[in-house]
């Protein structure tokens, strides 16, 4: 690796860009948030060309012991990549889908999605415990601002309850990380993934991390503050919430729990495994009675998440391949299910899904990018969505046919509350004089839903482009995993190849269709 | 003994510069501020070189009541400074009833609490502990007109009066047990078995030094005072003190205190717990600035207890790094509460009024989300590291359920906080308007300066902090 900073530049420049706009007057704040943006995003794709698949786990690393007691370390693995890429991938969409709808402050807003930015490309980044508690709790202050001063209505009761719950969880995660330096006499991430703490230890440490992971995941039953958070927040505000704050709670289960408490996250995976199936049949059925459509999705994220805690508890390749997918298709069709939702309603000024109908005939091009997102919701095959399901959920069959079986049942009530939502909004009856006279997509919400179109389609396509840097990464998990893996209930062999195989290629697994002739 | 004055300079520097000040007062007349109060800062700045250059130098004078060392030396840097702050900001608060004794008290004040920040005999304790209190009685009613400020005065002064009978109760109590009245003797002692006059001397110098910290069950004079005197008063009364009594807390405890570590720290763990839970508690539903500021050092004192429950050496020295923190975050708060003035140019104290501060003033609503996100310790501003250093210390001390309960009342304590950020961010403009201009230059500096200090900046001077605060603490062990 060369020894250029790049990490510590990707963070450099959205920081300058956001002490920037808070100078610059609102005009201008708008364009040098844009800019830093993209040039963050274009860092990013050089990292994603330069990081070597395959090569060491942890590359770009730089350190600097500036702390005293914990350092600037950075570095990413694949996973990270992956994560950081949605991060910068999303952060201009969300400027730019509150170009117009920002009125009022426009610097300030700017700056704190800037810091935002910050702080969750430095999560993923950050190779020292306590520098990654402290990005990791610094998105509460830009969060917080961004929904209680420009949010909907109901905006403070928002902003308060999404701080304290988040932050009431992350504290007793301090505590541990604490008890962990003490054990390990290191703040080194690396080093702490191949210590072994004492397994009663580990229980402990493994309920405080999940108390605060499970809170910004968001699980059951502490999932509540997530619809406030999303009906309240602006929409750029709903679409980095859904896009990339939903997934630190799931990476920082994947990059600590799992594997620096191996025997505790064997002992305790019920729990995961019990509140994941509550979640995924409990918040569908929410979601179906839903009438705002903000509300909707967010309930909708939180069967989702449940999805991904169970297939990363199912401690195998394709159940965390498939997490981590979902992850990263969720980041970006959530993020654009919300600004579908934000365009309708920068023009009617509701969500109220009755308040709607038929907006196809109308909204041709509008209602094109909705279905397409709609589907990658629900998990049609060649999307992103299809790839992520079906791995995680082949993967949780191995470990336990049960929990795999509830699990589907999420995607079935999926479809149904995805297609009841698209069919009030989009079809029926054009009735409504107001509905009647919405234009169609701008070029500004063009060049947002194209992108990130592009990309649910290329995840569902080619989903290897994103699996390949992860797949290293995953297999250590998985192997750190090994020895505390509880047997599953599949018992699944692999088929026995045919003696005729001789007659066409050697056949793999049970797919016996091809093998016969 | 003249090698003994040698080591006690700043005391001398403070006790004459003192007299100086208050006879530039009573011979050139109250107007001349400029003239008494460039004295008063002159020997402070005096006396901070004067501890600077005994750096170093760890013995004890005067027969082994008086300590001269790193520790005493920390907590006196900072006493002074808060000390110097408080001075520089008071003319254009009183504005015509500026009088010279206020430098002479603060002075004198300041010669108190660092005579009580080194003792190490309870003569001196009590000695330097009254100095500072009698002076702090009449700041506290330095408004003789207003009657917030008298009453604040004579309540601190009938209370205070209390708390003083209480520790000298339980001074007579040790004395009578040990046979002396030196740290050392008397920890001799306690590493014996405890008799039950020892237990209630104990118990009663800590509740006397617990009024000084107001540490929650001996809290209740704080908000009226805070409240009730005047600003730049209050200002002093939440730093400079805090910061002598803590240290003091500190030395009576592991020094005079050390080996009877069950009695105590129980009663510690109690006042840590009980502030903590309290302060944020009663901070809620606040409509004063400066009564909230008073539960929010209530609040804070809880998290310092839980470093000294600890007992150990690192949590002396988180002890020592969250003084200095606080001292500068709540510095800052104040300052930004003195430059609240109406049109009129009155002082505006209450938090309904700060509404919508953020779009009249956004450079100080900004200082002041930073200093209240600073106090909730919400990283990444600097505030978050004592706080994780008191916790890291109650930890590796297997206080595992103290610090445990602490922090999660710390959530409730961010409510308070985070409400009023809310005010100003969120909430409409109230009518209050708030001009700009009339305050010094030196008062927007500060607060630049330890706003900036309190969001990342502070981080790059821990391995600084790391290494002061650790020969500080190595002194009492």
């Amino acid at each position: 690796m060369s020894g250029f900073p790049i990490l510590s530049l990707m963070l450099a420049v959205p920081l300058v860009g956001a002490i920037a706009c808070l100078f610059v007057g609102d005009k201008m704040a708008r364009f040098v948030a844009l800019g830093a943006t993209l040039v963050t995003f274009v860092l990013g794709c050089i990292l994603w060309a330069q990081f070597d698949i395959g090569g060491a786990q942890w590359q770009f690393t730089e350190r600097a012991d500036l702390f005293g007691r914990f350092s600037w370390a950075l570095g990413i693995d694949g996973m990270a990549l992956m994560l950081i890429m949605l991060s910068v991938f999303l952060m201009p969409l969300c400027i730019l889908a509150s170009w117009d709808a920002i009125k009022q402050r426009v610097g300030l807003y700017m700056a704190m999605f800037l810091i935002m930015e910050v702080v969750m490309i430095g999560v993923f980044m950050a190779q020292d415990l306590l520098l990654f508690y402290i990005f990791f709790e610094a998105g509460l202050i830009p969060m917080y601002f961004i929904i209680g001063i420009w949010g909907g209505a109901n905006r403070k009761y928002a902003a308060f309850k999404f701080f304290l719950y988040t932050l009431l969880g992350s504290v007793l995660m301090l505590i541990a990380m604490i008890a962990m330096i003490g054990e390990a006499g290191t703040t080194d991430i690396p080093t702490l993934l191949n210590y072994d703490f004492p397994p009663a230890m580990q229980t402990w440490l493994w309920l405080a991390f999940f108390a605060s992971l499970a809170v910004k995941m968001p699980m059951w039953p502490v999932h509540t503050w997530l619809p406030d958070a999303h009906v309240q927040a602006p929409t750029a505000g709903s679409m980095i919430l859904a896009g990339v704050l939903l997934k630190l709670g799931a990476y920082g289960f994947l990059r600590f729990m799992m594997p620096m408490f191996p025997d505790a996250s064997g002992q305790l995976m019920w729990i995961v495994f019990g509140l994941s199936m509550i979640a995924v049949v409990y918040t569908s059925l929410v979601a179906l009675v839903q009438s705002d459509m903000k509300k909707l999705i967010a309930y909708s994220s939180v069967a989702h998440m449940a999805i991904v805690t169970a297939g990363l508890f199912a401690f195998n390749q394709q159940g965390i391949e498939g997490a981590l997918i979902i992850m990263l298709s969720h980041g970006v069709v959530s993020a654009a299910l919300f600004f579908c939702v934000g365009v309708i309603y920068d023009r009617l000024h509701t969500r109220e899904i009755d308040r709607y109908g038929g907006l196809a005939k109308n909204m041709p091009a509008y209602a094109l990018f909705f279905m397409l997102f709609t589907m990658a919701s629900i998990g049609l095959p060649g999307t992103s969505g299809f790839v992520g399901e079906f791995l995680s959920l082949a993967g949780i069959y191995e470990a336990s046919s049960w929990v795999a079986f509830v699990c589907t049942t999420g995607i079935i009530l999926g479809a149904a509350y995805m297609l009841y939502l698209y069919r009030r909004v989009v079809f029926g009856e054009l009735t409504k004089d107001d509905v009647k006279a919405m234009p169609d997509l701008n070029a500004r919400e063009w060049t947002i839903m194209v992108p990130l179109a592009a990309v649910a389609l290329w995840m569902g396509v080619y989903p290897e482009s994103f699996l390949a840097p992860m797949r290293g990464d995953v297999t250590t998990v998985v192997a750190r995993l090994a020895p505390a893996k509880p047997a599953g209930d599949a018992h699944l062999t692999a088929g026995k190849a045919k003696p005729a195989a001789a007659h066409g290629e050697p056949v793999h697994g049970s797919s016996h269709a091809g093998g016969v002739q | 003994m003249t090698g003994d004055l040698m080591l006690i300079w700043p005391e001398l520097i403070l006790t004459i510069g003192g007299l100086i000040t208050l006879m530039l007062g009573t011979f050139f007349g109250d107007r001349n501020v400029g003239l008494y109060q460039l004295s008063s800062l002159l020997t402070l700045a005096a006396a901070a070189a004067a501890v600077v250059a005994l750096f170093g130098i760890e013995t004890t004078v005067f027969s082994g009541t008086l300590s001269v060392d790193s520790f005493g030396g920390f907590a006196k840097l900072l006493i002074y400074a808060a000390s110097f702050v408080c001075i520089v900001v008071a003319p254009r608060f009183f504005s015509g009833g500026m009088r010279a004794e206020y430098p002479t008290l603060i002075l004198f004040a300041a010669l108190g609490m660092g005579i009580m920040a080194s003792s190490r005999d309870l003569m001196t304790l009590y000695v330097g502990l009254e100095l500072n209190s009698l002076a702090a009685y009449v700041l506290a009613s330095f408004m003789r007109t207003d009657e917030r400020s008298t009453e604040a005065g004579l309540k601190y002064f009938v209370l205070g009066a209390l708390a003083s009978g209480m520790l000298l109760y339980g001074i007579s109590l040790l004395y009578g047990f040990t046979g002396t009245t030196d740290f050392a003797g008397i920890a001799k002692v306690m590493g014996g078995e405890l008799n039950i006059g020892l237990i209630f001397g104990i118990v009663f110098v800590l509740a006397g030094l617990g009024f000084k910290i107001s540490a929650v069950p001996f809290h209740m004079w704080t908000p009226d005072v805070y409240e009730g005197a005047p600003t730049p008063v209050t200002t002093f009364f939440a730093t400079a003190p805090k910061v002598a009594a803590m240290a003091l807390m500190t030395r009576v405890v592991i020094d005079a205190m050390g080996p009877a570590v069950g009695a105590w720290q129980q009663i510690v763990i109690f006042l840590a717990l009980a502030s903590i839970i309290l302060g944020a508690v009663g901070a809620i539903g606040q409509k004063n600035i400066k009564r909230l500021l008073a539960y929010s050092s209530i609040n804070n004192v809880g998290f310092m207890l839980v470093g000294l429950a600890a007992g150990t050496q690192q949590g002396v020295e988180g002890v020592l790094t969250y003084l200095l923190v606080y001292m500068l975050t709540t510095l800052g708060a104040f300052l930004v509460v003195l430059q609240l003035r109406d049109a009129d140019g009155n002082q505006v104290e209450s938090i309904p009024a700060l509404a919508g501060l953020s779009q009249r003033r956004p450079g100080l609503a900004a200082a002041m989300a930073v200093f209240l996100f600073s106090l909730a310790g919400i990283p990444p501003l600097f505030g978050f590291w004592p706080k994780y250093l008191v916790f890291e210390a109650a930890v590796n001390a297997n206080l595992v359920p103290l610090a445990v309960a602490g922090i999660v009342a710390s959530v409730i304590g961010a409510f308070y906080y985070i409400a009023i950020i809310k005010t100003m961010y969120f909430d409409d403009k109230s009518d209050t308007e708030f001009p700009k201009g009339g305050g010094a230059i030196v008062e927007d500096a500060v607060i630049t300066a330890s706003a900036l200090w309190l969001s990342v900046i502070g981080y790059l001077f821990i391995p600084v902090l790391a290494v002061l605060s650790a020969s500080a603490a190595a002194v009492l062990f």
